[in-house]
C-alpha cells in the first residue's frame, strides 16, 4: 500500500481525488433528474418530448468546448442562472462544484439511455397488475418498476461515473484547470504534457485513467446482462 | 349484484354494453374480438369509456354523468390475468401478500395460510415466478388476487394460457371460490364448458353487443347467442353410485343418467354440459338401443331454423334440455310444445370437461368468515 501511495506523486494524487469526488457527486446528483429524464421520455407523450430528448443527447453530439462555453454563459457570475445562485452564495465558475456541472451534464446522455433501456425492457401489464392490487403511482413505481429497472440504475450510473471520469473539454472551458480545485485527471495530463519532462506522470495517469474506464465498462455490462435475466423472472 | 353499463368507440370498434347481474360467477362469454377483455379492463379502471356506469354491491366504481371514475388502485379489486402477472422479482409468498400491503385496515381478507391450503401453495412459498409451471403461477395469481381482500374478482380467461390438464388442474378452485367465498366473480371465457360449470350468470357478447343474459342453462342453449352448432343445455345431476365398469351413476330429474366415471363422491351435486347435437329425441320409450341414457321431459319449445335444422327444447324438471335435430324428423315425429317426450344421450358424448361441481345456494357471509 506504501508503495502503491508513492507511485503516484501529490500533484498527480490530487488529481485522481478530485476527480473521483467531482465524479461521485455528478453522478448522485443527476440520478434522479435522469431517472424521471428517462421515465418521461420511455412512458410519457407530452408535448415537447422530442425537444426534451434532443436537449437530454446534445451534449453527447456538440463540441464539448461549446458545451462548456454554454455552461459558462449560463451559470457564470455573470451568467442568467450563474448570477441568481451568486446571490445565495453558490460559485460554480472556477470551482470543483463546476467541474462537477460539467461533467454531470455530459454525462447524462449516457445515463439516462441505460435507464430508459431497462425502463422498457419492463412489461407495463406489471405495473397495471399492481395497480388493481392497490397500489398507487407512485408506489407501483417504488416496489415494481425500481426493483425491475434497479441494475440498469447501476449500469447507468457507472457509465455516468466513467464518463465523468474521462470529461475534459467542457470542464477546463468552464472551470479552468487550477490544481486542487478544477485539475481533474484528464486536465493533468494535459498540464502535465505541456511541460518538458511530464511525460511520466502523465503516462501514470493515463494507465489509472484506462484502468478505472475498463472496469467500470465490465461492471455495467455485467449488470445489463442482469437486467435481463431480472424481467424474465428467474 | 353488478351492474354494467359502458359505451366507448375505438377505431373500428364500437363496445355498448349494459346488463345487470346477481351475486355469483358472472361469465362474459363470447368469441375473441367481442370486447370481453376491453369489458373487464373497464370494469377494473384500466381503461376510461366514453361513457359508462360500473356498481358492483353498493360501491360505484365508475359513473361518468356524475363525473366519478375511481382510480384502479382505489377500485377494491382482485385481477386473475390470462398470463398470471406475477411480479417476477418477488417470491410467491411475496406476491402473495403484495395486495394485503394497501388493503385498507381491518379488510375483511382471508388469511395466508388458509389461501395456501384453498390453493395447494405449501412448496412454493419460497421460490420466483420464474421457477413455477403455468398451473402453479396460475394458482398463486389466484390466491394473490383473494389476499387483497377484494370486494369484486375478475378472472380474465384465466386457463387459456394452459394446457387441458392444467384447465382441469385449476377449474376446480375456481368451483370453490365460487361456492365459499362470497365475493362476486366477473370471468372472461370463451369456452361454453368453462361457462356450464362457473356460471351463476352467463353475458353473451358478440362485436361489442350484449346478445343474451340469464342463468347458463339458458343463455347455452340460445341459439341466437351461440350459433347453432354451440347451443348446448346444462342439467343438474347428483351422483348417486360408482360402479366397477368404469361408469357413474347420476340422478336427474328426468331419471338415471349414466356417465363415464366422475371424481365426485355420491351424494354431489352437479352440473352436465351437453351439447344439442348429441341429443336425440323419440316420441315413445325406445327398447333395444346401444344407449344408456333416457331422460323424460316435457316438449315447451319447436323452433325451426333457417335452413334444415330445429331445436327442440325439453322440460326436465327445473332444467332445459335442447335437442338439434332436421325440420323433417321435427315434422314427421308431429312434434308441439306439450307433448311428453324422450330424449336420448350417448355417455360417452359427455367429456370430462363437460363435468363440474354445481353451485349450492349462495353463502352471503362475508369472505373472512367464508375462509377462516
Amino acid at each position: 500500500m506504501e508503495g502503491w501511495s508513492n507511485w503516484l506523486g501529490p500533484a498527480e494524487w490530487q488529481a485522481v481525488r478530485l476527480s473521483l469526488r467531482v465524479s461521485l457527486v455528478a453522478t448522485l446528483a443527476s440520478l434522479p433528474l435522469g431517472i424521471l429524464a428517462a421515465y418521461a421520455l420511455a412512458r410519457w407523450s407530452f408535448w415537447g418530448k422530442a425537444l426534451l430528448n434532443g436537449l437530454v443527447h446534445l451534449p453527447l453530439i456538440l463540441p464539448p468546448v461549446v458545451t462548456g462555453y454554454l455552461l459558462l454563459l449560463t451559470f457564470g457570475r455573470r451568467g442568467a442562472v450563474g448570477e441568481v445562485l451568486d446571490q445565495f452564495g453558490i460559485v460554480l465558475s472556477f470551482r470543483w462544484t463546476g467541474a462537477a456541472l460539467a461533467a454531470a451534464v455530459m454525462a447524462f446522455p449516457l445515463m439516462v439511455r441505460a435507464i430508459r433501456l431497462a425502463l422498457e425492457a419492463v412489461d407495463p401489464r406489471l405495473e397495471a397488475a399492481a395497480s388493481t392490487l392497490g397500489a398507487s403511482p407512485v408506489w407501483v413505481f417504488v416496489t415494481v418498476t425500481l426493483p425491475l429497472i434497479l441494475p440498469g440504475v447501476v449500469a447507468g450510473s457507472i457509465l455516468a461515473f466513467a464518463k465523468a471520469m474521462g470529461e475534459f473539454g467542457a470542464t477546463i472551458t468552464f472551470v479552468s484547470n487550477i490544481p486542487g480545485q478544477t485539475q481533474t485527471i484528464p486536465s493533468a495530463i494535459y498540464a502535465f504534457l505541456q511541460v518538458p519532462g511530464g511525460e511520466q506522470a502523465a503516462g501514470r495517469l493515463v494507465i489509472v485513467s484506462v484502468a478505472l474506464a475498463m472496469g467500470a465498462l465490465l461492471l455495467s455490462e455485467l449488470l445489463a446482462r442482469r437486467v435481463a435475466r431480472r424481467v424474465a423472472g428467474a | 349484484m353488478i351492474s354494467v353499463s359502458v359505451q366507448h368507440r375505438f377505431a373500428g370498434f364500437d363496445l355498448d354494453v349494459a346488463f345487470e347481474a346477481p351475486p355469483g360467477v358472472t361469465v362474459l362469454f363470447g368469441p375473441s374480438g367481442s370486447g370481453k377483455t376491453t369489458l373487464v379492463n373497464t370494469v377494473a379502471g384500466l381503461l376510461r369509456p366514453d361513457h359508462g356506469r360500473i356498481v358492483a354491491g353498493d360501491w360505484v366504481l365508475l359513473d361518468t354523468a356524475a363525473r366519478r371514475c375511481v382510480p384502479p388502485h382505489r377500485r377494491r379489486l382482485g385481477y386473475v390475468f390470462q398470463e398470471g402477472r406475477l411480479f417476477p422479482h418477488l417470491t410467491v409468498r411475496q406476491n402473495l401478500l403484495y395486495g394485503r400491503w394497501f388493503a385498507p385496515r381491518g379488510a375483511a381478507a382471508p388469511g395466508l395460510p388458509h389461501v395456501v391450503d384453498l390453493l395447494g401453495l405449501g412448496g412454493l412459498m419460497d421460490r420466483r415466478p420464474g421457477a413455477l409451471s403455468g398451473g402453479e403461477k396460475q394458482r398463486v395469481a389466484i390466491g394473490r388476487a383473494l389476499l387483497a381482500a377484494p370486494k369484486l374478482i375478475l378472472a380474465d380467461e384465466p386457463l387459456a394460457a394452459l394446457d387441458e390438464a392444467r384447465k382441469a388442474e385449476i377449474l376446480p378452485y375456481f368451483e370453490r371460490l365460487r361456492d365459499e367465498v362470497a365475493v362476486p366473480i366477473l370471468y372472461v371465457s370463451h369456452s361454453s364448458a368453462e361457462v356450464a360449470r362457473l356460471a351463476t350468470t352467463v353475458v353473451a357478447l358478440r362485436a361489442g353487443r350484449v346478445t343474451a343474459v340469464g342463468p347458463p342453462g339458458r343463455v347455452l342453449g340460445d341459439v341466437a347467442a351461440m350459433g347453432v352448432r354451440g347451443a348446448a343445455s346444462v342439467l343438474t345431476a347428483r351422483v348417486v353410485a360408482h360402479h366397477a365398469d368404469g361408469l357413474s351413476e347420476l340422478a336427474t330429474a328426468g331419471g338415471r343418467l349414466w356417465l363415464p366415471l366422475v371424481a365426485d363422491a355420491p351424494g354431489s351435486r352437479l352440473r352436465v354440459r351437453i351439447a344439442a347435437q348429441d341429443v336425440i329425441l323419440s316420441r315413445a320409450r325406445p327398447e333395444g338401443l346401444s344407449a344408456l341414457n333416457i331422460l323424460a321431459g316435457t316438449i315447451t319449445d319447436v323452433r325451426p331454423g333457417q335452413g334444415p335444422g330445429a331445436m327442440v327444447v325439453l322440460a326436465v324438471g327445473e332444467d332445459r334440455l335442447t335437442a338439434r335435430l332436421t325440420r323433417r324428423s321435427a315434422e314427421a315425429m308431429g312434434l308441439a310444445t306439450g307433448q311428453s317426450c324422450h330424449a336420448i344421450l350417448k355417455t360417452v358424448a359427455v367429456a370430462p370437461e363437460d363435468v363440474g361441481t354445481g353451485a349450492r345456494a349462495l353463502d352471503t357471509r362475508p369472505l373472512d368468515q367464508m375462509v377462516r
